[in-house]
């Protein structure tokens, strides 16, 4: 446990270290999970757009006679 | 439509393929680089544990300059040869470098106040990242701004690369005028001033940092992809009832 609290301490310098490592880590993840969002996102819309023109266009040849 | 596509069809391929690798491997570097630099590297003689905000401060640094010379690379190629995946890269290093460099600018912030006694100075390193801070953000307005996505592509591509001119300055602002920022310590002539106990966790970080950047472009980049042809799509059906 004093292992632990020596490590969190850095030296007396733990109010700087973590929050830097803490801003790094808000940061990058924030950026990572925006991404993926925006690519299932966009890429289930294409996907499903897709099918609907698919079964549109077929629809409309099957009408045709 | 679709030969306009051809290329970035290709692309899409390759980057599916090579987006796992680039995640994995920088996950890889991140645990390695993270537990060398907290746990295994020694404290500095002079700075103590603060020294440790390096294996983030330098390489997020690194990144800030490293995403904006894509980015003008990427500016250039769009403008000269007028590929459109290269306004697509180009649009989508900004927010990435962006963050980079936010990260540079706060965690040296966070370094600065207990080894120079100041959050910030405005001396010549610290200004000129800021600068290029906002030109990141710039950039991005700038590239959305325009109701024509292709006229958007182009000021941004020019406004990139009128400021690359910062990127020299900000690696040779501690040479050229008087500040608190150390010189160079890795990329230096004559090699790095700095012992392979630190040097290797801050090289792993660097290279962990370099992949996720890379693997964040590749996602971004599909995504742009998938939201053009869904336009296009949309725009076609539009013309079709």
């Amino acid at each position: 446990m004093d292992a632990m609290g020596g490590f969190l301490a850095m030296g007396g310098y733990g109010a700087f270290v973590w929050p830097a490592y803490g801003i790094a880590a808000v940061v990058l993840g924030g950026l990572t999970l925006t991404g993926l969002r925006r690519l299932r996102r966009s890429e289930a819309a294409l996907s499903m757009l897709a099918d609907s023109q698919a079964s549109s266009r077929t629809s409309v040849r099957d009408s045709a006679p | 439509m679709l030969h306009r596509f051809a290329n970035p069809t290709r692309f899409l391929r390759v980057a599916a393929a090579l987006q796992p690798w680039c995640v994995g491997l920088s996950l890889a570097c991140l645990a390695g680089g993270l537990y060398l630099g907290l746990l295994r590297s020694p404290a500095d003689y002079q700075q103590g544990d603060t020294v440790r905000i390096m294996y983030v401060h330098v390489p997020s640094a690194w990144m800030a300059l490293f995403v904006y010379a894509n980015m003008a690379i990427a500016s250039a190629v769009a403008l000269i040869w007028k590929h459109p995946l290269a306004d697509i890269l180009a649009k989508n290093c900004a927010p990435l470098g962006a963050g980079f460099t936010l990260i540079a600018l706060a965690t040296g912030s966070l370094w600065g106040k207990p080894m120079w006694g100041t959050w910030w100075v405005w001396d010549a390193r610290l200004t000129s990242v800021l600068i290029l801070f906002f030109l990141y953000l710039g950039h991005m307005a700038l590239v959305n701004a325009f109701d024509d996505p292709s006229r958007g592509a182009r000021a941004g591509a020019v406004l990139a690369l009128v400021g690359s001119v910062n990127l020299p300055i900000i690696k040779f602002s501690v040479d050229w005028w008087n500040t608190l920022h150390q010189p160079a310590s890795v990329l230096r002539i004559g090699g790095p001033a700095i012992h392979s106990a630190m040097l290797t966790p801050l090289l792993m970080m660097g290279v962990a940092f370099t992949l996720l950047f890379v693997a964040l472009l590749l996602v971004n980049v599909r995504a742009e992809i998938a939201e053009r042809k869904l336009r296009g799509l949309r725009l076609a059906r539009a013309a079709e009832v």
